[in-house]
């Protein structure tokens, strides 16, 4: 049996939390006396509480930068003793904008979490929130209180409706143990005591929940993942915490990273040298052999081995100011564990209220989302529903040391181990060669209205009577079909560009001279476009015209609707352009395009 | 629930160890320090204690402190830096006339601050424990300071399972906290159980004593002013928590051995900061005294 119990309280200042918690702490005997003569005889401002009763709020709002706002800050911890003596850590997570990263937070090592529903508000958007937290998080055991219920007079069937509902909600969110207890915060009304005012409620109160519980303990392998070596003259010690499982002398055991084997000839425990050690313990093994470990090694029995993998399926709460950004290296940290990670494809984003995915291409901080990451080399990641240790991780920004992310391995992906391309005999080279003319993808970027279409067109009506294989790519033509889910935001526009760069590259492939016409309006997606080709093969050109002239031309009627503030994200209205540092040609879009469209086909032949 | 709290307290210490250029345990002769540092011990056997310890001297702390402080150092093998702010004390700075707030400002904070950007230490490892005052619930284990050791409540890193972000840029030093989920009983149940050594003044002792405001002080020099109505008494009292002599009350009792003293410390309803004189002024000083580079 555990002897602590780490609980997460849910629940706005509004659903009673603070006079919850604050009556378990003072019938438990877990308030100092001074402390709880100041709570009945110091009040803040606005307070309503009559002095001399107790205000609850004052024994758990922390800080004076947030009493002043009238805010909570952060998640507090707190402690009681149960009668049997265990030990209760409550996580309280307050505060409403940034609810659901600090519930993530306080949830992160919750065996068990209460949850307050507002009796006379039922079930409600934000009860759906707490749900998926936890089961996200992990906790699978809640205790509902349904708080206030004095406000409705102890309502046996008005309690009922409301634990009915709530049941089927959690379910469905996958929480899987469920007890539901009547409560009045205020009136102390099943907190510890029973109460006269429910004598149809036969069940336990919110205290009796907590000393009754048990954890179901999953059946999970053994886990060592070392902190560090211990060296001393004669012998190396690898000290870490056994997250799960239990190691016995004489035990093989496997470094994961490796593979390398070794049998345990000595265990240090803080009591000193055993013969065993279980989860939980900090420990230091002594091996047989010597092997190669290093810190953020997992060791792992040999039947039980845990398998390196660098590409992982996962769950991620964002909680970084700064959204996630697509292809950018962070720092995984996983206990002792860290190691750069590049987040490959963002699936879908979690409506947290709903449960819904929603396709989404950005996580903005409280976001929840699923998502495909590579690590830069193996690592032994367990899926998080075995082992919260080794398979829960967080992303740090490698530049500013912030936390961004909390994830959730669902599972390792075997499947990039299996994706081996395929050489084909027949290459670009041989279909060029074939239509006689050299592969070539010429970009056209600039601002809508300069004339980049009206040029490609020009430029493949020449080229096309001189023989030459053509595509032209037109981003307004392939907004209707391929790209039809994308909208203008930058991120909606970096795809696009991604998007379009890579059917370039299939069509170069196949050897045909490929004109892109797409206002692509940042340097930075039109330079990634660039690293797809060798240097020679692309070629971006500017097609520089006066906004004015743009404006004036506004051949699909853009401006004008931007004007009359429909069209908020237009480039060079709403949203900027980025000229090219250092385009292959510039051609000029306010004189004759034919001109220009010539310019282009001489760039293309590789004429002056 | 002693064993859990051990091993949870292991594991930050040998993170810390771990991760860090350059950690320092901060002590402070204390009776969290002296579980501190025994865990620590732990922590890292067979090997020796990685890091130095380090005590920030007032020049004000019970005299059997220091002996104890010098002894126990000596006796471990331990690396021992004594920081003080000499300046202030030189210029006779000190509790009575200056006042409990600028008497910590002057000999506390200031010379750790400067004890630590001195010795290039980027983690400083303490013995503050979340039960202690309630700005402190809020504390993390690992607890990120700004240039100038300054804490920013809205600036701390969320921490999960155990996967602490040990990362620093430049300017950042960490604060980090074993014992962060002990109680003030867990302590002395922990000391019992360990057979920890602690300084004699927590066990109850015929002392000089004189009543100041309401509280009792122990006249452990002569540089105690005793005014005209002051009396000096001898009574049995021992002490809570250690600090500058003048500013840390007694309390009446017979607790003479570490059971007696237990037995009374389950009865006691009083918090432990009760005896503290230099947080009396404001609820809020604590979490002021933090932002300023204060433990």
């Amino acid at each position: 049996m555990s002897v602590l119990l780490r609980v997460v309280a849910c629940g706005s200042v509004d659903d009673g939390k603070s006079t919850l918690i604050g009556r378990l702490l003072v019938e438990t005997d877990s308030v100092p006396l001074d402390t709880l003569e100041q709570a009945k005889f110091s009040r803040e401002a606005g307070s309503t509480i009559p002095l001399g009763e107790i205000d609850y709020s004052l024994l758990t709002d922390g800080l004076q930068a947030e009493r002043e706002q009238g805010i909570t800050i952060d998640v507090a911890y707190r402690q009681f003793e149960l009668p049997s003596g265990k030990r209760v850590i409550v996580a309280d997570a307050p505060g409403h904008e940034q609810y659901t990263r600090n519930m993530a937070v306080a949830a992160s090592r919750s065996d068990l979490a209460i949850l307050l529903i507002d009796a006379a508000r039922g079930v409600s958007k934000q009860t759906h929130r707490h749900l998926t937290v936890c089961a996200l998080m992990g906790v699978k055991d809640v205790v509902f209180a349904i708080n206030k219920l004095d406000v409705l007079g102890y309502d046996k069937d008005a309690f009922d409706r409301i634990v009915d509902q709530a049941t089927v909600t959690a379910n469905r969110m996958g929480v899987e143990r469920i007890t539901a207890v009547p409560v009045s915060a205020l009136n102390g009304v099943n907190v510890t005591a029973r109460s006269s005012q429910t004598p149809w409620y036969l069940g336990p109160t919110v205290l009796e929940a907590l000393v009754a519980f048990e954890p179901v303990t999953a059946n999970v392998e053994t886990r060592l993942p070392v902190q560090m070596v211990l060296r001393t003259e004669q012998s190396r010690v690898y000290a870490g915490t056994l997250v799960s499982g239990a190691v016995h002398l004489d035990d093989e055991i496997m470094v994961a990273s490796s593979g390398a084997k070794s049998r345990v000839i000595k265990i240090h425990t803080p009591q000193g040298i055993a013969e065993n050690a279980y989860a939980g313990t900090a420990i230091g093994l002594e091996l047989k052999d010597q092997v190669d470990v290093t810190r953020g090694d997992l060791l792992t029995p040999v039947k039980y081995p845990a398998k390196p993998a660098d590409r992982f399926a996962a769950d991620v709460v964002w909680l970084g100011e700064s959204p996630l950004v697509h292809g950018r290296s962070y720092l995984l940290i996983s206990g002792p564990l860290q190691v750069p990670a590049t987040i490959l494809t963002l699936r879908h984003k979690l409506d947290v209220e709903t449960g819904a995915h929603e396709a989404a291409r950005v996580l903005h901080m409280n976001d929840v989302g699923a998502v495909e990451l590579a690590t830069d080399r193996p690592v032994a990641l367990d899926p998080y529903d075995l082992s919260r240790d080794t398979g829960g991780f967080v992303l740090v920004d490698r530049l500013t040391a912030d936390t961004v992310a909390a994830g959730m391995v669902k599972h390792a992906m075997r499947r990039s181990f299996n994706v081996v391309p395929h050489i084909y005999q027949i290459d670009r080279g041989a279909r060029a060669q074939q239509k006689a003319q050299k592969a070539k993808v010429i970009w056209l970027t600039g601002l809508p209205g300069s004339g980049k279409s009206t040029i490609a067109n020009e430029a493949e009506r020449k080229l096309h009577s001189l023989g030459l294989h053509t595509y032209v790519l037109d981003g307004d033509n392939l907004r209707t079909g391929l790209n039809k889910d994308l909208g203008f935001t930058p991120e909606d526009r970096a795809e696009n560009v991604r998007r379009v760069g890579e059917v370039a590259r299939l069509l170069f492939d196949a050897g045909l001279i490929v004109l892109v016409a797409l206002v692509s309006p940042f340097r930075a997606d039109r330079e990634k476009v660039r690293t797809l080709f060798e240097p020679g093969d692309f070629v971006e050109i500017y097609v520089s015209t006066p906004v004015e002239v743009c404006q004036q031309r506004d051949p699909k009627g853009l401006y004008k609707k931007a004007a009359a503030g429909s069209l908020p994200n237009l480039t060079g209205v709403g949203q900027g352009y980025e000229e090219p540092s250092a385009p292959e040609l510039v051609l000029r879009g306010d004189g004759d395009l034919s001109d220009e469209a010539d310019q282009l086909v001489r760039a293309v032949l590789g004429e002056p | 629930m002693l064993d859990a709290l051990e091993s949870e307290a292991i594991a930050i210490f040998r993170e810390a160890a771990a991760a860090f250029r350059s950690p320092v345990l901060l002590y402070s002769i204390g009776k969290d320090s002296s579980v501190l540092l025994h865990v620590a011990l732990k922590a890292f056997a067979p090997a020796p204690l990685p890091f130095p310890i380090l005590h920030i001297d007032t020049g004000w702390k019970f005299r059997e402190m220091i002996t104890f402080r010098d002894r126990i150092a000596s006796t471990l093998g331990l690396e021992l830096i004594v920081g003080q702010n000499e300046a202030a004390i030189a210029e006779g700075v000190n509790p009575f006339t200056h006042g409990a707030q600028e008497h910590t400002r002057l000999l506390k904070t200031l010379p750790l601050r400067n004890t630590l950007d001195k010795g290039g230490f980027d983690a400083a490892i303490g013995g503050a424990r979340r039960d202690e005052e309630r700005s402190r619930a809020k504390e993390r284990i690992f607890s990120l300071r700004e240039e100038g050791h300054r804490w920013e409540p809205r600036n701390q890193r969320p921490e999960l399972w155990r996967s602490p972000n040990t990362k620093l840029v430049e300017g950042q030093t960490m604060r980090v906290f074993p014992l962060s989920d002990w109680t003030e009983i867990d302590i002395w149940r922990y000391i019992r159980r360990e057979k920890i050594e602690i300084v004699d003044l927590y066990f109850a002792r015929r002392r000089p004593v004189v009543e100041k405001d309401g509280a009792l002080l122990m006249v452990d020099d002569d540089r105690m002013p005793i005014a005209k109505g002051d009396v000096i008494q001898t009574k049995s009292v021992r002490f809570r928590t250690l600090g500058c002599y003048p500013l840390t009350a007694a309390i009446e009792s017979t607790a003479s051995t570490l059971d007696e003293l237990i037995a009374e410390m389950e009865q006691t309803k009083l918090s432990e900061r009760a005896g503290r004189l230099i947080d009396g002024s404001r609820s809020e000083s604590m979490e002021t005294k933090k932002q300023e580079g204060y433990f």
